[in-house]
C-alpha cells in the first residue's frame, strides 16, 4: 500500500490498464478456443450426421434379407475436412449386417440422430447412431447405423484457431497496453504542464495562474492562487511595515541632526565637539539606512506594478552623478563620465535609484583622492552602465551573494553600510529584464559593476 | 549356460517366425546383409526384379542397415500386417488395403522433412504415404486393329467392340474382379465415375472375354497375338513391353484414366524405426523425382497421362473403404458377374 502511494501516477494508470486489458484477452482467447472448438465438433457432428443418414437411406429389404449400399459419398465426405480414421457398423439388433464388430454408439430409438464420444481401440471417436426399421418379411426390424470418426483433426482445427487467437490477443494486449501508456502521459500532461508552469516563475512572481486546465487541476490551481494571494499580502504587508518604520525613524533623525548641528555650532569645548560629531555621523548612518530600507520597499513596490516608458540613459546617468557629486567631494573623489546614447524602456526611478545605490557604494569604499568611472555604452541589444573605482574591489570571494540582503564584502571593516545597496540594484535591473554583473576591474585593483538592461 | 539361453532363444525365435509364417504366403525373398546389426524387414507387392535397384541404392548410402525382403501378394501383406507379422516398412499396390491398414490402427505415424514436401493428395494422416502413380491403360496389339479407327473415348470403344464382334470375340483380356485385388479397385472407381463402365463390362462379356489375374499375363498374351485388347493394364508394366514388342501399343482414352498410388506404412509393429523412415524418405524422394537415379517404378511426378486426363490419382480416404465393405463387395460382384459373365 505505501509503496504503491508513492509510485508514480502513471506507472499505476499504465499498470492496471494492463491487468485490466490482459484479463480480457484472456477472455476474449478462451472464448474464442471455446467457439472453435463447439465449431469445429459441430462441423465434424454434421458431416457425421450426413453420412451415416445416407448410409440409412440405402437400407432395403429384398427377399427378406436386409441390404445397404454404403454410399461413395457418405465416406469420400469425411475424409473431405480432415484425415482422421473412419469407423463404421451397421446392425440389426445384435446381429452385425457390416463394418467393425466391436463399435459400440450411443442408444438409439427410431428417427434420432445422437452423438456421443467414446473410446474406441486405442483412441477417441465421436460417434454418430441412426436408427431407420424396414419391413422384412412382413416383420419390422430396427436397423442401427453407426459412423465414428477420430477427432485429431477436429482438434487440430481447434487448435490452431486457439494458436491464432493466442497470438491475436498477445498482439492486442500489447498495443492496448501501449496505447494506454500513451493516453495516461497524454492525460498526465497538464499536470507536467503545470508542475513546469510553477517552476519556471521567478521567485517574487506570485501573479495568480490564469492558465486553464482540466477541470480536476481546477482546485489545486485556484488553491495554489489562494496560497500565493496570501503569501503575496504578508510580503506587501512586511514591506509597507517596513518603510512605515523606516519613514517614521527617519523624521525624527533628521530633527536629532538638525539639533546637534546647532549645539555643535553652540559648544566650545573640544571634547564635546567630538560627541556631538559622533552622534552627527551615527545619526547619518541611520538615516542612510533607514533611505535604503526605505528604497527597498520602493523597488519592490515599483518592480510589482513596471512602468514602461523610454528612458535616456545618458541623461539619467548626468542627473544621478551630479546629485551624489557633493559627497564625493567631502572626499575629493572625482567622478568621471564618459557617455554614448542609449535608450531603455522602464521606470527612470527605479533605474535612478539602482545607479545610485551602485555609485554611492563606490564612491563609499573609494579612498580619498581617487577617480569612479561611470560609462554608459550600447551594443549587441543591451545598455550597459559601467562602475568603476579605484578601491579594494570585492575580495576573491563569491560575488553573486553580495547582491543578497544585508550581505557586506569582506573588505569593508571601519565602513558604515546596510548591505542592501547591490540588492537594490540587482532588484532594479531584474525587474527590467537586465542584470547586475560584479567583477574587478581592469585596470588597477577597484571594483567594476556593470548594471545591464535590454535595450529599447 | 548362456549357450543354453541362445539355444533356447534361437528355438523360440525359430517357432516364433514359423507361426507368424504359417499366416501369410510369401512369393519371394531375398536378404541384404548390412555391416551393422540392424535388419529392416520390408514386405512389398513389388517382384524384386523390379525393386531391387533401389534396395542396393538404398544400401550404398546405408552400408550399416541389413535388408530382409519379402514380395508377396498385396492380399497376403494385409493379411500379414493384421496377424502382427514384425516387419519395418510394408509396400503395396493395394490403396485400398493398405488405406484399412492405416485406418485400423496398424501403421504408425511418421513425419520428415521428405515427407512434409509430399503432396496432400499423396499422404494420408502422416501414415500413408503414397511413392507412385500409376495409371490403368488399355494395351492394344495393332495387327488386330488394322483398316479400324482407333477409338478416343470409352463410348467409342464400345462401339468399334460392338460392330466388330467377330474380330474381337475371345480376344479381349481384362481383370478377373474375383482374383485381383488391383482390378476390382480399377473397375470400382470406373464404375463410380463413368456409366460406360458397365456398357463396356457388358459388351466384353458378350464378347466372351478372357479374365486374368494379373497385368503380366495380359500383356504377354497381347504381344504373342492372343487378345487384341486388354483393359486395364497397370501402365508402367505396360510401359516396361512396348520396347521389347513390336506392334505393343498403348490406347491413350481422353475421357478419364484411373490413376494407382503405391503406398508405403511403417506398420505399428516395426521394430527398426529409425532405418524403415530413412528408406521411406529415399522411396518418396525418388517417387517425387529427386532420386540421383532412375526410379524403379513411376515416379509421382510424371503424371502426364494423369495430368492430361480429367481424374486425378484415386483419392487416399475413407471412401476406399466403401468397396471393400463386404456388403458392397457382395453386390458389385454380382453385378459385375451379371454383366460379363453373360449365359
Amino acid at each position: 500500500m505505501s509503496v504503491l502511494e508513492t509510485w508514480p501516477i502513471a506507472r499505476k494508470l499504465t499498470l492496471f490498464l494492463a491487468a485490466i486489458v490482459a484479463l480480457l484477452a484472456l477472455v476474449s482467447w478462451g472464448m474464442v478456443t471455446s467457439f472453435a472448438r463447439e465449431a469445429a465438433g459441430r462441423t465434424q457432428d454434421n458431416i457425421l450426421a450426413a453420412s451415416a443418414t445416407s448410409i440409412a437411406e440405402t437400407l432395403r429389404s429384398e427377399g427378406g434379407q436386409v441390404r445397404l449400399e454404403l454410399p461413395y459419398a457418405a465416406f469420400s465426405m469425411l475424409g473431405a475436412i480432415s484425415e482422421d480414421r473412419v469407423f463404421h457398423r451397421v446392425a440389426a439388433g445384435d446381429e452385425v449386417l457390416t463394418g467393425y464388430a466391436d463399435l459400440q454408439g450411443p442408444e438409439v430409438s427410431p428417427g434420432e440422430v445422437r452423438f456421443a464420444t467414446l473410446p474406441y481401440r486405442d483412441t477417441s471417436v465421436r460417434v454418430v447412431s441412426v436408427m431407420r426399421v424396414i419391413l422384412s418379411d412382413g416383420e419390422a426390424v430396427p436397423i442401427t447405423v453407426t459412423l465414428a470418426q477420430t477427432r485429431d483433426g477436429v482438434l487440430g482445427i481447434a487448435a490452431g484457431l486457439s494458436r491464432q487467437a493466442a497470438v491475436l490477443s498477445v498482439g492486442v494486449f500489447l498495443l492496448a497496453v501501449g496505447l494506454s501508456a500513451v493516453a495516461v502521459r497524454a492525460s498526465l500532461r497538464p499536470l507536467n504542464t503545470m508542475a513546469q508552469f510553477v517552476a519556471a516563475r521567478g521567485p517574487s512572481d506570485l501573479r495568480p495562474f490564469r492558465r486553464r486546465g482540466p477541470p480536476e487541476l481546477m482546485p489545486l490551481v485556484s488553491a495554489l492562487n489562494r496560497l500565493m494571494d496570501r503569501l503575496g499580502a504578508s510580503i506587501r504587508r512586511s514591506e509597507d511595515f517596513i518603510a512605515e518604520a523606516a519613514h517614521r525613524v527617519r523624521t525624527p533623525l533628521a530633527v536629532v541632526r538638525a539639533q546637534a548641528e546647532i549645539a555643535l555650532h553652540s559648544v566650545e569645548e573640544e571634547t564635546q565637539k567630538q560627541t556631538l560629531r559622533r552622534v552627527t555621523r551615527a545619526v547619518d548612518d541611520s538615516s542612510r539606512s533607514a533611505s535604503q530600507l526605505l528604497d527597498h520597499a520602493m523597488v519592490a513596490f515599483r518592480a510589482d506594478n513596471l512602468a514602461r516608458a523610454r528612458v535616456d540613459l545618458p541623461a539619467l546617468a548626468a542627473s544621478v552623478v551630479e546629485a551624489l557629486r557633493p559627497t564625493a567631494e567631502m572626499k575629493d573623489i572625482d567622478i568621471a563620465l564618459s557617455l554614448s546614447d542609449a535608450d531603455v524602456e522602464g521606470d527612470a526611478i527605479l533605474l535612478q535609484n539602482a545607479l545610485r545605490n551602485v555609485l554611492d557604494n563606490a564612491i563609499k569604499y573609494s579612498p580619498a583622492e581617487t577617480t569612479v568611472r561611470l560609462s554608459v555604452s550600447n551594443g549587441g541589444g543591451e545598455a550597459r552602465m559601467i562602475v568603476r573605482d579605484e578601491g579594494p574591489g570585492f575580495g576573491d570571494g563569491p560575488a553573486a551573494h553580495l547582491t543578497e540582503r544585508f550581505r557586506r564584502g569582506e573588505k569593508v571593516e571601519g565602513i558604515v553600510g546596510s548591505g542592501l545597496g547591490l540588492t537594490i540594484a540587482e532588484e532594479a535591473l531584474r525587474a527590467h529584464g537586465g542584470r547586475l554583473e560584479l567583477g574587478q576591474s581592469t585596470e588597477g585593483s577597484g571594483a567594476c559593476v556593470w548594471l545591464i538592461l535590454p535595450a529599447a | 549356460m548362456r549357450l543354453a539361453y541362445l539355444a533356447c532363444g534361437l528355438i523360440l525365435s525359430a517357432l516364433a517366425s514359423m507361426a507368424t509364417a504359417q499366416d501369410y504366403e510369401i512369393e519371394d525373398r531375398r536378404a541384404y546383409p548390412g555391416t551393422g546389426a540392424a535388419i529392416l524387414r520390408v514386405i512389398s507387392t513389388a517382384d524384386l526384379d523390379v525393386f531391387e535397384p533401389f534396395l542396393l541404392r538404398f544400401q550404398a548410402d546405408n552400408p550399416e542397415v541389413g535388408i530382409d525382403y519379402v514380395t508377396a501378394s498385396s492380399a497376403e501383406v494385409n493379411r500379414a500386417i493384421r496377424g502382427g507379422a514384425v516387419f519395418d516398412l510394408a509396400l503395396s499396390s493395394a490403396m485400398d488395403l493398405q488405406f484399412t491398414l492405416a485406418n485400423d490402427g496398424y501403421a504408425q505415424s511418421y513425419r520428415s522433412g521428405v515427407t512434409d514436401t509430399l503432396p496432400d493428395w499423396a499422404r494420408w494422416n502422416d501414415q500413408l504415404f503414397a511413392f507412385t502413380a500409376e495409371p490403368a491403360v488399355i494395351v492394344i496389339n495393332q495387327a488386330h486393329f488394322v483398316g479400324l479407327v482407333l477409338p478416343h473415348t470409352r463410348a467409342e470403344l464400345v462401339t468399334l467392340l460392338r460392330d466388330n464382334p467377330d474380330r474381337f470375340s475371345g480376344r479381349l483380356g481384362t481383370y478377373d474382379l474375383r482374383a485381383s485385388g488391383l482390378g476390382y479397385l480399377f473397375a470400382t472407381q470406373e464404375a463410380r465415375s463413368s456409366d460406360a463402365y458397365w456398357r463396356l463390362t457388358e459388351v466384353m462379356g458378350r464378347l466372351d472375354a478372357r479374365l486374368y489375374c494379373c497385368s503380366s499375363q495380359m500383356i504377354d498374351d497381347v504381344a504373342a497375338g492372343e487378345l487384341a485388347l486388354a483393359y486395364n493394364v497397370l501402365g508402367s508394366y505396360a510401359q516396361q513391353r512396348l520396347d521389347r514388342d513390336e506392334g505393343l501399343t498403348i490406347l491413350p482414352l481422353e475421357d478419364f484414366a484411373n490413376v494407382m498410388l503405391r503406398t508405403a506404412l511403417i506398420p505399428a509393429t516395426a521394430v527398426e524405426v529409425d532405418a524403415a523412415g530413412a528408406m521411406l524418405d529415399a522411396l518418396l524422394r525418388e517417387g517425387m523425382g529427386q532420386g540421383t537415379a532412375e526410379p524403379v517404378l513411376p515416379p509421382l511426378q510424371s503424371r502426364g497421362e494423369a495430368d492430361q486426363s480429367p481424374f486425378g490419382p484415386i483419392r487416399l480416404g475413407p471412401a476406399l473403404m466403401v468397396y471393400l465393405d463386404r456388403l458392397n463387395r457382395e453386390s458389385f460382384l454380382e453385378a459385375w458377374d451379371a454383366a460379363m459373365v453373360q449365359q
